[in-house]
Formats: structure tokens, C-alpha cells, sequence
């Protein structure tokens, strides 16, 4: 089953975050289209994982693809929806990561803190082997 | 000032919004300096991460405390230099972002990423209030140069380096 809506935009004359939630098979999937840095685009991210997780929606994969410049503000925030949906018993995961938003990470040690997948089929395989999309 | 430097100054309140003024000002120095487009990345990214610790962290986003950004263009470096008016820091002082013990950390990552993308960070505290980053950028292409040399055991060793 496949469901999708636009979920929220951080919007300053500048500085956008889009997010996309789509369902498939129990896992949700946020794709996150512009820019996580200090702001709007931060509280963006924070607010709609919480949701999710305030809703029982425990298996969350986020797609970075679309995304377009992180800061430090940004990396943090994903440690911390990370970290929240872990305590929370979910998993978050991310998937196909820009170059330069992996080098943020690699530079910061992180890449072994997260799971990173680099296509959406192993990303939802990894939650469930009969995830099919 | 030397004639052979051009100086940028800008001075904005401690808003958040300000900071794509800032970064967007680097971009367009930076692509008239003639930095490749790595490099305009890379000092986007430091200044972002620099005016952000002055607002947020030097100044606590108080509107009556400005920001003071200024580049300065020579013909062999870009440096920029960040005053906030806030009650200043030792970095030696901050955790160490790479330590197991705080890789979960939400934050405390920005000083790691100004060191990376820029040659050279220093800081110091301002003779008239408030703490000053200056971060330098070489203006000077860095190519990769093959490093041949004799390991000691006849055969020769190949190594590249730059960026």
C-alpha cells in the first residue's frame, strides 16, 4: 500500500524544507526536498519525526536525495531524530545521501551511527523482507 | 590596507535571517575571487557555521548585539573574520565532537566543520568586547602532484596528494 502528502514547508525568503510522506508497507517514508540548517528547516524535521512518532509510526526512512545543503544544526538534528526514535523502539534510516551531506557525516564519525542505504528497496528491506514497494 | 587587498564589510543584527545575507555575499566574493566550486562550497559552509555560533551562541540572538563579518581579499588568500559581543569561549575548552562519548550529540559540530573547510581557523577575543574567528582560505589551486620516492626497499613508492 502507497499513500503520499506534502507534510510541511520550512519557508524563509531563503531557506526551504519540503517534506514528502509517503507509506509503503509500514514503513514511512519523509522525502526531504532543500535545505536542513539552523531554523525553519531544523524545527521542520524535529516537528514532523515527532508526529510519527507520537502516532506509533516506529520504521522511518528518510530520502535525502533532494536535499540541497545541511549545516551543523542540520547533522544535528538528524542525530537527534535518530536518537529520539531509537529510545522511542523505532528505527530511522537514511537513504540515498548527497555527497557532500555523506562527508558531513564521514567527517564527524557518524556514518557508523546511522544506517545509510543508498536505494529505497534496501532501505525498506532492511525493516521488513517482505517490504515491497 | 595594503593596495594589493580588497576589504568586504558587513555588519548584521542577531537574526537567524541574516545568515543567507551573509553566505550569499561569500558566494558571490568567493566566484569573483575565482575559487572552484569546491571551495566555494567549503567557505560557504565555514562562514554559515561561524555567523551561526555568533548569533546564536556569542550573541543568544540578542538584537542589540551586531555580528561583524569582514573579508579580506589578498592575491594569495580569502580571510574572513567573525565578531560577535558576546561573553567569549576557550575552544579548547568545548567537547571534543569525535569522542564516542558524544557522537550523539546534537550538537557542537560547527568548529569541526570551519577547521575542515578552511585552511586555517584561529580565535581570539576583540580589544574592544566580544570574540573574533579568522578563518583563512588559500587562493592558490591546489593540484595533485604525484609524490614519487624510494620506500627503501628499491621500489618506488607513489603517493598523491592535494585535494
Amino acid at each position: 500500500m502507497k499513500s503520499s502528502k506534502t507534510l510541511g514547508t520550512a519557508n524563509h525568503a531563503m531557506t526551504q524544507l519540503v517534506i514528502n510522506e509517503r507509506l509503503c508497507d509500514g514503513v514511512v517514508v519523509l522525502d526531504l526536498d532543500g535545505r536542513i540548517v539552523i531554523g525553519d528547516g531544523s524545527r521542520l524535521l524535529h516537528t514532523e519525526v515527532a508526529r510519527l512518532l507520537e502516532n506509533g509510526q516506529m520504521h522511518i526512512i528518510l530520502d535525502l536525495q533532494a536535499v540541497t545543503h545541511v549545516d551543523s544544526s542540520g547533522i544535528g538534528e538528524l542525530v537527534s531524530r535518530h536518537t529520539t526514535t531509537r529510545n522511542a523502539g523505532g528505527r530511522l534510516v537514511l537513504n540515498r545521501l548527497p555527497r557532500k551531506v555523506y562527508d558531513l557525516l564521514r567527517v564527524t564519525r557518524l556514518v557508523d551511527v546511522f544506517e545509510i542505504y543508498d536505494n529505497e528497496q534496501a532501505a525498506l528491506s532492511s525493516f521488513s523482507d517482505q517490504s515491497l514497494c | 590596507m595594503s593596495v594589493l587587498e580588497n576589504v568586504v564589510c558587513l555588519t548584521i543584527a542577531s537574526q537567524l535571517e541574516f545568515i543567507d545575507l551573509v553566505t550569499n555575499l561569500t558566494d558571490n566574493l568567493t566566484n569573483l575571487a575565482g575559487f572552484d566550486e569546491e571551495s566555494v562550497y567549503s567557505i560557504n559552509m565555514a562562514v554559515r557555521e561561524s555567523v551561526a555560533n555568533a548569533v546564536e551562541h556569542g550573541n543568544q540572538y540578542d538584537p542589540n548585539k551586531p555580528v561583524d563579518v569582514t573579508f579580506t581579499l589578498s592575491p594569495e588568500h580569502l580571510h574572513v573574520s567573525v565578531r560577535d559581543r558576546g561573553e567569549g569561549f576557550d575552544p579548547s575548552d568545548l567537547p571534543d565532537p569525535l569522542d564516542p562519548l558524544n557522537l550523539l550529540n546534537p550538537a557542537g559540530r560547527g568548529i569541526l566543520y570551519m577547521r575542515t573547510f578552511m585552511d586555517r581557523v584561529d580565535y581570539g577575543r576583540h580589544p574592544e568586547g566580544g570574540m573574533v574567528v579568522v578563518m583563512s582560505k588559500s587562493r592558490i589551486a591546489k593540484v595533485d602532484i604525484e609524490v614519487i620516492e624510494n620506500s627503501g626497499d628499491g621500489e618506488p613508492r607513489h603517493d598523491t596528494i592535494g585535494n
